[in-house]
């Protein structure tokens, strides 16, 4: 930056040129071989023949395939999108309510005092922690394209993918906000000689029923999503309608799809949201 | 540990709960037969199949010296696709906070919104299936695939901060003649950083996820390996890979886990 003192000479008036520049330099030094791993080679945009494959697919886009008979196939790849991620949640929270029961320490009652079989349940809740890392861990895509591989194409491996890895993630929250809300009359039920379901029942469900619920739903929306992505590697739905078009270079269908894409997203958002204004 | 004080009544029976209740149910086994999906049918087929020699390969993981290296240098191609992304888009992003948040009038501000919310509607995958196109197989193309997808999040979110930031440091230096850049650089900018990497890191933490499964759509890293190992039907090498998948999910859940607690701690 230069400016003119009063004398009239320039000067640079930088204090942190020196510190910004080595800054830069020792970045660039990281840098370097980590865009020979990515194999960072902007040139190839300028490739006229990657161009022209670009071009051809993108100018195919407007206007997008409005023909009748594809656009009955995109209404029932987006019905079987919302059904797959439906059943996907239905599953999810199959898997998820008996593991996060076991995970959450407010239903603990090796917590409370030394119980006869305090090592057991110890070795349970370990298992069942692990168990939702394994299943939350793997990617619901790396889960969809491996059950593809035992269900085939369709989709059955979608709604099992999503089914594993929001079991997975919901009962992590669930274990979470049974431990945030108020814990004590479930404590005191324990305390008392209560069974662990009762105590859950009658101690905690009703102070946390709504953020259980409102959190679902919200994972519902995510699922929708997912099960779109999921549908990449042949999981059914609209990803998958998408994956053929793009294979295709149909530019016209891709460009259909992802706009049936972007408001089902809307619309899934909308519905999460409506919903969750009715539980509070 | 809550006090008496905040004890709240229990939810009391309500007819709206119910019906949204039911409506949700019929629903979702509206979802199952629509599917023809019946999920006691799973466990039969399960044992009906020759599923079990399937799984079973996955058991023995490929742990060979040679493959152990192809690993490595996979999870580094991946490390380096959602570095170089993340460091792009936010370069990129910074240009398109300062339209977003206003500063070059509201057609423009309007403009560059639809721009980032158009960038980030388009999920990862699709982006590299189309920029697959443009520049052939390989890790350069998840690179931009996840390049595009983060400047719309973070140029929304970069945008959202400019936005919020007083402005007087700005006028200040404009008044006393300072250019708009430099006042942009010395003024704001200061100001804006630390929130600024922070969401920066956080994008990273979740395009190193996305970078493992970009490639199967050809993008390159750990993805396009698993793909590979599978459609040869090489389970015990696919296994290996998903295992690094799990463990590198792992390593940045807990390094973030631990990061975050120490800001918190940092900020009292």
């Amino acid at each position: 930056m230069k400016h003119h003192s009063s004398s009239g000479k320039p000067y640079i008036s930088d204090p942190a040129a020196s510190s910004r520049l080595t800054l830069i330099a020792v970045s660039l030094v990281i840098l370097w071989p980590m865009l020979e791993l990515a194999q960072f080679q902007p040139w190839l945009l300028l490739n006229p023949e990657n161009i022209e494959v670009l071009g051809n697919f993108l100018v195919q886009f407007i206007p997008p395939n409005t023909e009748a008979d594809f656009l009955r196939i995109v209404l029932v790849a987006t019905i079987e999108t919302l059904a797959m991620a439906t059943a996907g949640i239905a599953l999810a929270i199959l898997i998820a309510v008996p593991l996060g029961l076991t995970i959450s320490h407010s239903l603990s009652i090796s917590r409370i005092g030394p119980g006869s079989n305090y090592l057991f349940s110890k070795f349970v809740r370990f298992i069942a922690r692990f168990l939702m890392l394994f299943l939350r861990g793997i990617p619901e895509i790396v889960w969809a394209l491996l059950l593809v591989r035992i269900f085939g194409l369709g989709p059955t491996a979608g709604v099992l993918a999503i089914a594993i890895t929001y079991g997975g993630m919901l009962s992590k929250v669930y274990s979470e906000i049974l431990e945030s809300g108020n814990t004590l009359p479930a404590r005191a039920l324990l305390v008392s000689g209560s069974g662990r379901l009762a105590a859950f029942f009658y101690g905690l469900l009703p102070s946390t029923a709504q953020e259980l619920a409102s959190y679902t739903v919200y994972r519902w929306e995510c699922a929708v999503r997912a099960s779109v992505v999921a549908g990449f590697v042949g999981a059914g739905g609209l990803g998958q309608l998408m994956d053929q078009s793009m294979k295709m270079l149909n530019g016209g269908e891709v460009s259909t799809i992802l706009v049936v894409f972007f408001i089902l997203v809307l619309l899934a958002d909308n519905i999460s949201l409506l919903i969750r204004k009715q539980l509070e | 540990m809550s006090t008496l004080t905040d004890l709240k009544m229990a939810r009391q029976f309500c007819l709206k709960c119910l019906v949204v209740f039911f409506i949700i149910i019929c629903l979702t086994v509206w979802s199952f037969a629509y599917l023809g999906l019946n999920p006691i049918r799973f466990f039969s087929f399960y044992a009906d199949s020759n599923i079990a020699p399937f799984i079973a390969r996955f058991f023995s993981p490929d742990l060979s010296t040679p493959y152990l290296l192809k690993i490595g240098s996979g999870i580094l191609e991946t490390l380096s696709i959602s570095a170089i992304a993340t460091l792009l888009a936010s370069i990129i992003s910074i240009g398109l906070a300062l339209p977003t948040a206003g500063r070059f009038g509201p057609t423009a501000k309007s403009m560059t919104r639809f721009l980032c919310n158009f960038l980030r509607s388009v999920p990862e995958l699709v982006w590299a299936a189309i920029i697959v196109l443009a520049v052939g197989l390989g890790p350069f193309a998840g690179t931009l695939a996840l390049t595009l997808h983060t400047a719309g999040v973070l140029g929304r979110l970069f945008g959202e901060t400019l936005e919020n930031h007083p402005t007087a440091n700005n006028t200040a230096l404009i008044n006393s003649g300072a250019g708009r850049v430099a006042a942009f650089l010395y003024g704001t900018l200061p100001g804006i950083y630390p929130q600024l990497l922070s969401y920066s890191l956080y994008r990273w933490e979740m395009n190193i996820r996305m970078a493992t499964i970009l490639g199967f759509v050809g993008a390159g890293g750990l993805g396009q390996m698993l793909f590979y190992e599978l459609a040869l039907l090489r389970e015990p090498k696919a296994s290996t890979v998903i295992i690094t998948m799990l463990f590198l999910v792992m390593v940045v859940d807990a390094i973030s886990n631990k990061l975050r607690a120490a800001q918190l701690h940092s900020m009292g």
